[in-house]
């Protein structure tokens, strides 16, 4: 029998499948579904330094194997994440990644902070800095390699010793460049790909389907673009531990992530749809492995052949 | 009173008058837990093209008999979710999750209650219409719709109720016009303590303003668009007044609630109506959960099947 134990950078995970973040809330909802101690992990809903309200509905629409959303990251703040999640989590024996963001680098900061003092127990922090950068005209965090290092390398200061996987965009020219950023800032590895930007019409009333006119596109239909930001980075920075995420529908996608060259994967999407999809999808790896005997998934990060 | 995944066997299917479809699912563990004003969220098909789930509010539960707890759902076709629930014949299975969200809350004390469906929304009113009955409420009903083919329900809605109007918006069947225009003198006349109202938001809105005026309590069932129908992906939210702490301003004093947890079923008074209008400008189709006030059952157009309530 396989065993799916994984180590990501300086983690061990009891299985490499995580749920993403913003798609599992902070695991209260899913626990009726599933045991979150079966789970690799929850990076769960990005938390800011004062309460988010969000964007006004629609927030989602389907879209042709996939979803668009623009929620604005609702939240309740990392002081109440601190109060009333996280212990929560702990107690399920849950391994927790928080997951952070803000429209300043000051805010970002600010959060890291307080997790530093308040978040024991935390395995690591996802840093999502597909945030609109209030101080460089709105332009996203991780558009820009001089923003991304920034961002990073003050959140590792505040954070010392806890893991940091900055989330890096895919609506970028060169995601390499954006990757040298974020590990020259620090990180400890990487989380590929956000979601990609999208729109769409609704053509019988000339409006847009989201109130935000433009979200991010998840699900299987961005599952290709992720395989390829993971098969670069990987081939450029081999050494650099990646969670691998974008269009996971099932164990073969996670497999796909994996041989790309990503230590472990996170499930986003097709969480909405099944809430227990990241036990079906580790199973999947387990009798993968079986099936090709393979004993450790360490063997299959990125073992992609490629001819010549 | 917590939610399931589980699976149910089609034992029918069938056409409900013109325009819908009817769905009776076996399905037990649910059947035996629902409460009206709830709703199942129906995986349709493994298809990876329409992934997400589409909310239907139950129509009918069906707690005795040879096929006890069954729940059936109606819906009419939006998009490929519907389009595939249409697909579907006895004995086929289908993955649900459910029951999902706060139902309607019945009065503690015999009470005149006046149903106000608009279009297939009607759906969870039926639901309750029959748990109110068994409980010795007096029902009312108010049925509107484009058309009479638009209509649900509104011979059932007759047998059951002890007043029951329709209106048309063309004049088809009961009175041209929509249900709030005889909305004010049915509650005069019936002499209404408390209004459920799902269906369309304008509706929705227009109901709970008229309800305001004349001091009755109103619960409606919103249909919003759903990507989960389990709480996690705040898709579903809708902007709710609470009374302003110390030194906020009434504007803070609103917050996002999700319809598929803290919903669907609302205070219509809470409600900040004009805060939803962007909601109205988009036909969200099927992702609404049937039987939710907001959308009904058969969400087909993918934009459109996503929310739950109305249908």
């Amino acid at each position: 029998m396989a065993i799916l134990t994984s180590r990501l950078g300086p983690l061990d995970l009891q299985n490499p499948v995580l749920a993403a973040s913003g798609t599992f809330g902070a695991g209260r909802e899913g626990s009726v579904f599933v045991n979150l101690d079966e789970l690799g992990g929850i990076i769960v809903k990005s938390m800011t330094v004062t309460p988010w309200k969000g964007k006004p509905t629609p927030r989602m629409c389907e879209t042709p194997s996939g979803m668009l959303n623009a929620i604005g990251i609702q939240n309740k703040g990392v002081d109440r994440f601190i109060s009333e999640d996280l212990p929560w989590l702990l107690k399920q024996g849950a391994t927790v990644f928080a997951s952070i963001a803000g429209n300043t680098v000051d805010e970002f900061v600010r959060v890291a902070d307080k997790l530093r003092t308040g978040g024991r127990g935390i395995a690591a922090v996802e840093v999502n800095i597909s945030c609109p950068n209030l101080e460089d005209r709105n332009n996203m965090f991780s558009h820009s390699p001089a923003a991304t290092a920034a961002v990073v390398g003050k959140v590792k200061a505040a954070l010392k010793r806890v893991p940091i996987f900055p989330k890096l965009s895919p609506n970028v020219t060169s995601l390499s460049k954006i990757a040298e950023a974020a590990l020259n800032g620090g990180a400890d590895g990487l989380s590929l790909v956000n979601t990609v930007f999208g729109m769409a019409i609704d053509v019988e009333t000339r409006r847009p389907k989201l109130a935000g006119v433009v979200g991010g596109l998840s699900g299987p239909a961005i599952h290709p673009i992720a395989v390829r930001a993971v098969h670069e980075i990987h081939s450029n920075f081999p050494h650099v531990p990646i969670i691998g995420q974008g269009g996971i529908a099932g164990a073969e996608d996670a497999l796909q992530l994996i041989l790309a060259g990503a230590s472990a994967v996170a499930v986003g999407t097709m969480n909405f749809v099944d809430p227990s999809a990241c036990r079906t999808v580790a199973e999947g790896i387990a009798s993968y492995m079986d099936r090709h005997h393979v004993t450790d998934v360490a063997e299959l990060v990125g073992a992609l052949k490629i001819e010549g | 009173m917590t939610m399931l995944l589980a699976s149910g066997e089609v034992l029918s299917h069938k056409k409900y008058g013109e325009h819908y479809h009817s769905l009776t699912i076996v399905t037990p563990d649910i059947g035996e837990r629902v409460r009206p004003g709830q709703f199942v969220s129906i995986r349709c098909g493994e298809n990876r093209a329409s992934i997400l789930r589409r909310p239907f509010s139950v129509y009918r539960v069906h707690k005795r008999g040879g096929w006890a707890s069954t729940i059936e759902i109606v819906f009419d076709i939006r998009g490929p979710g519907t389009t595939h629930l249409s697909q579907l014949r006895g004995h086929s299975i289908v993955d649900l999750i459910g029951p999902s969200g706060r139902g309607f809350v019945l009065p503690k004390r015999r009470a005149h209650c006046l149903l106000v469906g608009g279009g297939i929304g009607a759906a969870p009113l039926f639901f309750l219409a029959d748990e109110l009955r068994n409980e010795g409420h007096r029902v009312d009903v108010i049925l509107g719709a484009r058309n009479s083919g638009l209509l649900l329900g509104a011979i059932e809605a007759r047998r059951l109720a002890s007043v029951c109007r329709t209106t048309t918006e063309d004049g088809s069947m009961g009175d041209t016009g929509r249900v709030t225009d005889v909305l004010s003198d049915t509650i005069r006349r019936c002499e209404t303590e408390v209004v459920y109202a799902c269906g369309p938001h304008p509706m929705l809105a227009a109901v709970s303003r008229i309800c305001l005026e004349q001091k009755v309590p109103i619960q409606v069932a919103v249909e919003e668009l759903m990507a989960c129908g389990y709480g996690v992906c705040m898709t579903c939210v809708m902007p709710l007044r609470r009374p302003p702490k110390r030194d906020e301003s009434p504007e803070d004093a609103v917050v996002y609630a999700r319809s598929c947890t803290e919903g669907p079923v609302f205070n219509g008074a809470q409600i900040v109506w004009n805060g939803a209008a962007d909601l109205v400008a988009v036909d969200q189709g099927e992702l609404t959960p049937a039987g939710a006030p907001t959308r009904h059952g058969g969400i087909e157009d993918p934009s459109d099947e996503h929310a739950p309530p109305g249908n």
